[in-house]
């Protein structure tokens, strides 16, 4: 098949089939990535920016070098120092960007649905790079390829994914592809971090994290972030990591050979504990190099690649 | 000049009948309600098929003039009250500055007679800048031309204010509408608390939120007197407090607008700015318990929260948009859509929630056609439809999810005093 779409806005959008393709297509690509020589000139000519409006370290380096190692060129505009701050409407901003001749802009936001309204006005693809606590596309398919790599399919597979599910746009992407592909998806966490109605998003629902972990494939726990204990929404770090920290003993519940995900930057000691980060279970390094991978396989498709040219 | 309106049939809200009258208007007043009437100097208004009615009014509407005149100002508001069928309309008082004393009330009613193309009757605010913090000059707000008082959109957080509040207006006989809206439970949210808000990952508002206010607005009408006035009820647990209310003869009145018993929550998905409005669209639930609360009278008026904001207010991400949308041009037509034609209130009942029942509740006289009385009168014909097209609406502002909607039932004229304004879906002056 082939790539359609102009954008990636979500996982929720996606098909099966859209999904096993970018998922294929990053297999090549992670070989790539193993190179000693990691450049291929797939995209030269192409440019991509990244206009970020939250700080975020692993995913925009990730796009930045996924967009290198094929060759395209890249620039990245930091809200804070750019015409943002004088007040432009991301409109503007993104027609302005547009303008210059780019070919994908990847997009971070604080707002929800901001990469699907600067979709609507530009021309060029737009990838979500995480916005508000909407969607994050890009983890759900590196957590996906990462899970398919290891456990062969995703069909069939019980994957819990701990936490602050409210917040998490992360869980929202690995709920909608996770199910697509056949996987009985469970959530657990505090309940006033739990959004209202997430089983019609076809989520099994969990406030206590025993039952939630027995016989799971894959565990995936999310960073919870501090100013959420100052906002009321749970006593203290101490019993968040009593009640769902996912330690040894706990891991113990899963399937023998489950997997553990974490997106990332952790909490070592509140979320996961240092034995499980670094464990033989963890595949937390993993998932980085999957999400270059991952990354380079949508800059690909999204710039009118296709799967064959690089798969013989 | 005279005027004969033939054929019609008048819709009387407060003795529930539709007759087949002719009216006849001179100098401002109905001179004559008969049957085949004639007058040789009169301009026939053939009404045949059309529902002649006392003139409606919006007992909810934002002007924004003063101090937000590039959303609307008086004339390009009371023109899109116009077109709707409204002679009337009833404007909340944040403003800029708020109308909290009587020197803005003054100059909304000058402004309203020098441009204003219907009758624009203030309603003062509850509190200084509508603060929350120091009761304003009711008295003087009273006399000045105040029909009710509200904190619109900001709420009295301070169950002890609020008391004070009613006490004070109650004293004056004065009708206290109350946006009710628990600011520590809406908390930042965006949209209602559900499936959709979730799948879209924008903060959700609880019912709770609403109706959480509305029983303690109550109980303090129960303890102060002070007729109470619940504005833009959205929830089926709100119906159903208020429901309760009436039964034990609390003195509380409430309305509901077209975009809460026509939308749910559905409509603001892909981020839809303008269906972005607080209290947000809820679910199915809600608006089939809003509907039922207008069929049983719990609910007394449909006020449309007219709520006019620029495009570039509305073309944002979603969590940076104004809430509110437009609803003078699209009400009549929705409440013949929604509510007349599947048989939820008769013509006579939507006629009294749209004329005779928001003047009761703001003390002010008409809201039937008679002999002698002034001749404000709305005739909409329940077979007229029409696609809303932004082009075509008189508000300066767009802001309306109802837009290539079809709607059939709509007003095709609107005579103010004596005068026509709008006919045959023209604006006149």
């Amino acid at each position: 098949m082939f790539w359609q779409r102009k954008d990636l806005l979500g996982l929720k959008y996606l098909s099966v089939e859209e999904i096993n393709l970018i998922l294929d297509t990053a297999i090549p690509m992670k070989e790539i990535i193993g190179r000693k020589i990691k450049k291929t000139p797939t995209l030269r000519g192409r440019s991509m920016v990244t206009l970020f409006y939250e700080n975020s370290t692993r995913t925009r380096s990730s796009f930045d070098l996924a967009a290198k190692f094929l060759s395209a060129d890249t620039i990245g505009v930091a809200a804070a120092s750019s015409s943002v701050a004088k007040g432009e409407s991301l409109r503007d901003t993104g027609l302005t960007l547009n303008a210059m001749g780019v070919d994908v802009v990847v997009i971070r936001h604080p707002a929800s649905g901001a990469a699907e309204y600067l979709a609507k006005y530009i021309p060029a693809a737009v990838i979500n790079a995480g916005d508000g606590t909407h969607e994050h596309p890009t983890q759900g398919l590196l957590d996906m390829f990462t899970i398919r790599e290891k456990k062969g399919s995703i069909t069939g597979l019980k994957v819990c994914i701990v936490g602050d599910i409210l917040h998490s746009r992360v869980a929202r992407s690995n709920i909608w592809g996770l199910t697509k592909l056949g996987a009985e998806v469970r959530v657990v966490g505090p309940a006033t971090l739990m959004p209202l109605d997430i089983e019609q998003m076809g989520a099994k629902v969990y406030t206590e994290l025993t039952p939630a972990l027995e016989g799971v494939d894959v565990v995936n726990v999310l960073r919870i972030q501090m100013e959420r204990q100052q906002q009321g929404l749970f006593p203290s770090l101490r019993e968040y990591s009593r009640l769902f920290g996912l330690n040894q003993a706990r891991l113990e519940l899963t399937k023998p050979d489950a997997l553990v995900l974490h997106p990332g930057p952790m909490n070592r000691g509140i979320e996961i504990d240092p034995q499980v980060a670094y464990g033989s279970r963890s595949v937390i390094n993993e998932q980085v190099t999957n999400g270059v991978a991952v990354r380079m396989a949508l800059l690909y498709l999204l710039t009118g690649g296709e799967y064959d040219a690089i798969s013989h | 000049m005279p005027y004969l309106i033939k054929n019609g049939i008048v819709v009387d809200p407060i003795d529930e009948t539709l007759t087949e009258l002719d009216v006849l208007v001179d100098n401002g007043s109905i001179v004559e309600m008969a049957k085949d009437l004639t007058a040789p100097e009169a301009e026939i208004i053939d009404a045949k098929g059309c529902y002649v009615c006392p003139g409606l009014l919006d007992m909810h509407v934002h002007l924004r003039e003063p101090g937000y005149e590039y959303k609307e100002d008086i004339e390009s508001g009371t023109r899109a009250a116009a077109m709707g069928g409204f002679t009337a309309v009833a404007c909340m008082p944040n403003t800029n500055p708020v109308a909290d004393n009587a020197a803005v009330i003054n100059h909304i009613l000058e402004r309203a007679a020098r441009v204003g193309v219907t009758r624009v009757h203030p309603i003062g605010a509850l509190t200084k800048g509508s603060q929350g913090k120091e009761l304003t000059e009711m008295a003087d707000l009273q006399a000045a031309g105040a029909v009710a008082l509200s904190d619109d959109g900001q709420p009295v957080m301070d169950a002890g204010m609020m008391q004070r509040v009613m006490q004070y207006a109650g004293m004056l006989g004065l009708t206290v509408v109350s946006h009710s809206e628990d600011l520590s439970l809406t908390a930042g949210g965006l949209m209602n608390e559900g499936a959709v808000s979730t799948m879209l990952g924008l903060k959700g508002i609880p019912n709770a939120a609403e109706e959480v206010m509305v029983a303690r607005d109550i109980l303090l009408a129960e303890n102060t007197g002070c007729p109470l006035h619940l504005a833009h009820i959205s929830t089926a647990g709100s119906v159903r407090l208020i429901r309760q209310a009436k039964s034990r003869g609390v003195k509380v009145t409430a309305e509901a607008t077209p975009h809460h018993f026509t939308l749910t929550e559905e409509a603001v998905q892909g981020y839809n700015t303008n269906a972005k409005v607080n209290p947000p669209l809820r679910r199915q639930e809600d608006v089939e318990a809003v509907k039922e609360g207008l069929k049983d009278g719990t609910i007394d008026v449909i006020a449309t929260d007219h709520a006019p904001h620029a495009y570039h207010e509305k073309d944002v991400e979603f969590q940076y948009a104004a809430n509110g949308l437009i609803g003078l041009e699209t009400a009549v037509g929705l409440v013949f859509s929604q509510l007349v034609q599947p048989g939820i209130l008769s013509v006579p009942q939507a006629i009294a929630k749209l004329a005779s029942n928001p003047r009761q509740i703001l003390h002010l006289s008409g809201g039937k056609l008679a002999k002698g009385g002034v001749a404000d009168i709305t005739i909409i014909d329940p077979n007229l439809s029409e696609v809303v097209d932004p082009a075509k609406l008189q508000s300066k502002s767009k802001n309306t999810p109802f837009i290539r909607w079809k709607l059939t039932g709509l007003p095709v004229l609107t005579m103010v005093a004596g005068k026509p304004v709008m006919q045959k879906r023209r604006l006149l002056r």
